[in-house]
C-alpha cells in the first residue's frame, strides 16, 4: 500500500478542519481542545496537534490529508507533519486581514521546509467582506506562478478544485524534473 | 467585494502598493482618532484627496494655502462661488487673471500630496476601499503616479520592526522588475537611492550594496523596502523567513536546516489521485 500525503496549513481559524472534512471519506480525526486564550476565542475549539483525513484511491494507494494546528504554540508540529509531503495548501481567511501577515509567515516557513508545489486557498469567498484573491496575491507577495484559488471550505466542489489545482502543479513539476 | 481592514495590519505604503499594482479605481477612506481621509484613484493613479468634510476642500482654500490667494481674497471668492464647482471656479479665476492654470494644477497636486504624506504617520485606523467610487465631475483631479508617493512614504518610515519583518534577510539579491527605466523616469530618487539603484544586480546581495554605500542596516532596509513597494525591484531569491530569535512577535518557528526534496512519486500515481478527487 502506497500512502501519499498533503498538508493543509494556514493561520488560526482559516478553515483547515472544514477543508479536510469536506472531502475526507472518514470523519476528520481531530485533536481539538477548548480554546484557553481569550484573544483567540472566536470559536470553541481548535486543532492542537493535527487534523487527519483520508481518501482511498485503490487497494494499493491512499491519500492522507494532514491539517496543521493554527495556534502558534503548537507549531512544533509543522516540521513533523511536513516531512514527505507531496504538496501543501495554505488556507487564508479572506475576511480577516489581520491574519494575512501570519499566513505569509507560515507560507514562507513551509516553503523553506521542502521544494514541493503549493497553492493558496482564499477561503470564505462566499462572505461579503472577503478580499479578492488577486488582492491577496499582492499583499502576500505571491509570485505569478503560484496559484491563488477562491475557496469555500465547506463546499466540496470548491475544495476539490483546490486539491486538483495542487495536483496539476505537482504534475507540472514532475514533468519539469523529468526534462 | 470589500477591501477593508486596519492600518495596524497594513501600512499606508502597502495599501498604496496594492492599489498601484492592481490598477484599482475607487476611493479609499481611512478613519483615525476622529479624523477621516479620503483618497480617490483611477486605474492605480492617485487623482484626488481630502480630509474630513469635502466642503473644507474648496479650491479657494487650497489656493490660499499655496499662497496664490490671500485669506481675504479666498474668503470673498468662496462666498461668491456658492453653487459653482471647483472646475467652474478655476475657469473663472484663470479668465479673470487671478491665477494661471499651472497655479491651480500645482496647488491641487500639492494639497493631495500633503494629505497622503500625513497618512504615513498613521499607524492605526480603519480603512475601506470602495471600488469605482470617484469624486463628482466638478472636482479638479490630477493624476499622480503612486511610485513616487510610495518612495516618499518609505522615507518617512521610522519603525524598525516593520522593516525587519518586510525584509528579514539582507543576504538576498535584487533585480529590476520589467521596464524599470520607464518607472525610474517618473520617480524622484535621492542621491543615496540612486547609488543603491546603481548596485542592483543579481550578483550583489543587499548586505553588499549597503557595505559598498556605507549604509546602516536600517537605511538600506528603508531604501530597499521603498523600491520593493514601488515595484522597482524584486528579489532574485525570495527571502527566507526571519530567524526565530530575531522576530519579536513570532514565537517559536521550527526551522529545518536543509530544504527537503519532494517525495519520489510517479506521474501515474498523481494521475490516479486526480481521477479519484474528481470522482468524489
Amino acid at each position: 500500500m502506497q500512502a501519499v500525503k498533503m498538508v493543509i496549513t494556514g493561520p488560526f481559524s482559516a478553515g483547515k478542519t472544514e477543508f479536510i472534512g469536506a472531502v475526507s471519506e472518514i470523519d476528520v480525526v481531530s485533536t481539538e481542545r477548548k480554546i484557553s486564550s481569550a484573544a483567540e476565542q472566536i470559536k470553541e475549539t481548535t486543532t492542537v496537534a493535527m487534523d487527519f483525513g483520508r481518501i482511498t484511491v485503490g487497494d494499493d494507494l491512499v491519500l492522507y490529508l494532514f491539517g496543521t494546528p493554527g495556534q502558534r504554540r503548537f507549531d512544533f508540529m509543522w516540521d513533523i507533519l511536513s516531512q514527505g509531503m507531496l504538496g501543501f495548501v495554505v488556507m487564508v481567511d479572506s475576511t480577516k486581514p489581520e491574519t494575512f501577515r501570519e499566513a505569509k509567515r507560515i507560507l514562507e516557513t513551509f516553503e523553506s521546509y521542502a521544494s514541493t508545489p503549493y497553492v493558496v486557498a482564499a477561503n470564505k469567498q462566499d462572505m461579503e467582506d472577503a478580499w479578492e484573491p488577486e488582492d491577496l496575491r499582492i499583499i502576500l507577495r505571491l509570485r505569478q506562478e503560484v496559484k491563488i484559488l477562491p475557496c469555500v471550505a465547506t463546499d466540496k466542489e470548491s475544495v476539490k478544485n483546490v486539491l486538483l489545482e495542487l495536483l496539476y502543479s505537482i504534475l507540472e513539476q514532475l514533468d519539469q524534473n523529468s526534462q | 467585494m470589500a477591501l477593508k481592514g486596519n492600518l495596524r495590519d497594513f501600512s499606508t505604503t502597502q495599501l498604496l502598493n496594492l492599489i498601484n499594482l492592481a490598477r484599482k479605481t475607487g476611493t479609499l477612506t481611512i478613519q483615525h482618532s476622529g479624523e477621516s481621509a479620503h483618497m480617490s484613484f483611477r486605474e492605480g493613479k492617485l487623482i484626488y484627496a481630502y480630509m474630513g468634510d469635502n466642503d473644507n476642500n474648496h479650491l479657494a482654500k487650497i489656493l490660499q494655502h499655496s499662497g496664490k490667494l490671500s485669506a481675504e481674497q479666498a474668503q470673498i471668492i468662496q462666498a461668491h462661488a456658492e453653487g459653482k464647482s471647483d472646475k467652474q471656479l478655476g475657469h473663472l479665476l484663470i479668465t479673470a487673471g487671478r491665477v494661471t492654470q499651472n497655479d491651480i494644477i500645482q496647488s491641487v497636486r500639492q494639497n493631495v500630496l500633503d494629505i497622503v504624506y500625513r497618512l504615513f504617520t498613521w499607524v492605526e485606523g480603519v480603512f475601506r476601499f470602495e471600488a469605482n467610487k470617484l469624486p463628482s465631475p466638478g472636482h479638479i483631479t490630477i493624476p499622480i503616479d503612486l511610485e513616487s508617493v510610495i518612495m516618499e512614504g518609505s522615507r518617512r518610515l521610522k519603525e524598525w520592526e516593520v522593516l525587519q519583518e518586510e525584509l528579514p534577510d539582507l543576504d538576498v539579491s535584487l533585480q529590476f522588475t520589467e521596464r524599470p527605466d520607464a518607472r525610474l523616469r517618473n520617480i524622484n530618487l535621492t542621491v543615496e537611492e540612486w547609488r543603491v539603484v546603481s548596485f542592483v544586480n543579481p550578483r550583489n546581495t543587499i548586505r553588499q550594496i549597503a557595505k559598498a554605500n556605507n549604509l546602516s542596516e536600517f537605511e538600506i532596509r528603508r531604501i530597499v523596502y521603498g523600491m520593493l513597494q514601488a515595484g522597482l525591484v524584486e528579489f532574485v531569491d525570495k527571502p527566507k523567513p526571519a530567524p526565530v530569535a530575531e522576530a519579536a512577535d513570532q514565537g517559536r518557528r521550527p526551522k529545518r536546516q536543509a530544504v527537503e526534496q519532494p517525495p519520489d512519486v510517479k506521474r501515474s500515481v498523481v494521475e490516479r489521485l486526480i481521477d479519484r478527487i474528481k470522482s468524489i
